[in-house]
């Protein structure tokens, strides 16, 4: 089974939001870059699906250069190789980036029988980068899954609705959008990450499109500090927090 | 114009298309509302009493339980024969998907989780919308003489505004594939406790309880008090509990009464979940931490050693 999977490298923030001078990005100067969990279970899945059928995993990014750093993390996991898709510092939108995913994919020498991405990016969060790619490719798209199995060529797919859970199946080749909790994803190992450094990354670029939504700037909502009032330490503390509790009626 | 897309499942309305209902109406007065399969006629009285002035039931023999692309083709004809200024779902993964759907089949841009719209004259509306789970707004500009958009949970009241009933029903053309894709069954069911989303009270553990075992005084309270036991990522990451319990970005988003938060730092993405809490009280040994700036209360505390005090306590309290 070939699977490609779709990872969008995003900056690890940390417990506040700092924006650049203007306004129209994150300060990325002082922090990490990471994926969103979405897609890590994504690549996890597809690891698995390729140890128990064979098969290959491509990993496609589009984004800045330096994504190799992130790309090769994931190929010590297991991924077998990489599409990376330059952008010069620009960032499609999700119209300009399922263009670019489905050209990359439909361009490949691999005919991939499975696209796994992310329900959501977690920076922009749009929820329809893996939708717009199916159509593009003609191919049919469950999205947000939470539980998959594969079985004669049938993606059989979960979805948690409140306390209960959808089941999809769907044929491939097909895109499937997945969410966190579907797997756990293994932390790489020391051979993993020596394999990984020799593994094909192709760089490509793309030009692309200008977006129909644009950006006059970027906020991050206030929320003012509650001050929060110290309860203490000890037994002295746990008396004070039932008061409290009686206080705001969860305990009567 | 304006077209709703109207979610449901099985003839229960989604409480965030009341939502979009209510966002449309105050763009323009004529807002209508679309909704398909089975068990759609149900839903029109309620509808119309949030001020849809015309419901349209899309029918088709195969369209009984859920089925997007099939959804979203109902939706794009009616666009086609209608012209709407607008197309607004509510911002769920069900509304996000029918929109993604309309939006990738007529190759117009899509703003999801909108937390404000407003039309401009000409083709542009000036929308405000929520990236990084609401930590992040994007003010923008969509330019499109259709706007695809939804809106995010609880971004805009849903007010009643009566509209007399006035139902049309019409045939879904469907074309190749679109009901490849649709709910064919459902497992599990809500097993025992407080489902997590609509508890009252959440009593949440994160790195800081240092392994699976210290939820059990969790549990522990969450009994006493008739609440849920939720966590941070590190602690799903680590197996320590199941996903379900996740509260944050990629978890579940919770609004109880209260929020005790144990051993966990506060990371934007865990805050996603919480911040709607009424009151949260943070148990941390780091008095620093971050999560005490989004604290009403704090007890500066190590939790092995604190939460068996409190569980006495409380269990004295409530008898
Ligand atoms: C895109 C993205 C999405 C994410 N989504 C989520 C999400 O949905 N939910 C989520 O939770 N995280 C999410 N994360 C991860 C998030 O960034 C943090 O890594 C995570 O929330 C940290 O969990 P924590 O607070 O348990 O651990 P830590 O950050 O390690 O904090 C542990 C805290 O416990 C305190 N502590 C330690 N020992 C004790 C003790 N004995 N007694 C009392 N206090 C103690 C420490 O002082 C510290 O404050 C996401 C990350 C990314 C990149
Ligand atoms: N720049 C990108 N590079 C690779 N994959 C992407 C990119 N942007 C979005 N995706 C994929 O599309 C999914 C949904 O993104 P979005 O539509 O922005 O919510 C992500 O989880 C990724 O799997």
């Amino acid at each position: 089974m070939d699977i490609a999977v779709c990872i969008k490298r995003v900056p690890l923030l940390g417990s506040a939001i700092v924006l650049t001078a203007d306004n129209m990005a994150i300060d990325t100067s002082k922090v990490g870059f990471g994926l969103s969990p979405h897609e890590e279970c994504a690549v996890e899945a597809a690891v698995k699906l390729v140890e128990e059928n064979g098969g290959s995993v491509t990993l496609i990014n589009i984004g800045h250069i330096d994504g190799e750093e992130q790309i090769r993390e994931q190929m010590a996991i297991g991924a077998d190789r990489a599409i990376l898709i330059d952008t010069n510092g620009a960032e499609p939108d999700p119209q300009a980036a399922a263009t670019a995913l489905a050209d990359a994919i439909s361009s490949d020498d691999t005919n991939f029988d499975l696209v796994l991405m992310g329900s959501e990016s977690a920076d922009y969060g749009g929820s329809q980068t893996g939708i717009r790619v199916a159509h593009k490719l003609g191919l049919p798209v469950v999205t947000s899954v939470k539980g998959l199995k594969i079985d004669s060529g049938i993606a059989t797919c979960e979805r948690a609705v409140g306390s209960t859970r959808e089941v999809y199946t769907v044929p491939l080749p097909a895109v499937i959008t997945v969410k966190d909790g579907l797997n756990i994803p293994r932390y790489a190992s020391v051979p993993g990450r020596m394999k990984a450094r020799k593994k094909p990354v192709d760089i490509k670029q793309v030009s692309f499109a200008g977006s129909r939504i644009t950006t006059k700037q970027l906020v991050v909502p206030v929320q003012e500090a509650k001050g929060a009032t110290n309860l203490g330490t000890g037994a002295e503390a746990a008396d004070a927090l039932v008061e409290v509790m009686k206080q705001i009626g969860v305990l009567s | 114009m304006i077209l709703v897309y109207a979610e449901h499942d099985r003839g229960e309305l989604d409480p965030v298309t009341l939502q979009a209902i209510s966002a449309a109406k105050a763009l323009d007065a004529d807002v209508q509302a679309v909704v398909v399969g089975h068990g759609a006629k149900d839903v029109a009285a309620e509808l119309a009493a949030f001020g849809a002035v015309s419901v349209h039931v899309g029918n088709h023999p195969e369209l009984l339980d859920f089925t997007p692309r099939a959804h979203a083709r109902a939706v794009n004809a009616l666009v086609t024969a209608n012209s709407p200024r607008a197309v607004i779902a509510g911002g769920t993964p069900r509304g996000n998907e029918v929109l993604g759907h309309l939006a990738a089949m007529r190759d117009e841009p899509f703003a999801s989780e909108c937390v404000s719209i407003e039309l401009a004259s000409g083709d542009t509306a000036e929308i405000v919308r929520a990236r990084w789970g609401g930590n992040l707004l994007d003010e923008a500009t969509v330019t499109s003489s259709l706007l695809i958009a939804t809106v995010q949970a609880h971004a805009f009241a849903a007010t009643s505004a009566d509209a007399p009933l006035s139902v049309s029903e019409f045939d879904v053309e469907l074309a190749d594939g679109d009901v490849l894709v649709r709910v064919e069954d459902r497992v599990g069911s809500s097993a025992g406790g407080v489902g997590l989303a609509e508890a009252k009270v959440v009593v949440s553990g994160g790195r800081g309880m240092d392994g699976p075992d210290a939820f059990v005084m969790l549990e522990e309270i969450a009994g006493v008090i008739g609440g849920a036991v939720g966590c941070s990522r590190v602690v799903t990451s680590a197996g320590w509990r199941p996903h379900a319990e996740q509260v944050g970005q990629t978890g579940t988003k919770v609004a109880p009464d209260l929020y005790l938060a144990c051993g966990i730092s506060g990371a934007t993405q865990h805050i996603a979940g919480c911040k709607s809490a009424k009151t949260l009280i943070a148990i941390n040994t780091d008095s620093q931490a971050p999560i005490m700036g989004f604290a009403d209360y704090m007890v500066v505390d190590n939790v092995h050693t604190f939460l068996p005090l409190f569980i006495e306590k409380l269990k004295a309290a409530s008898n």
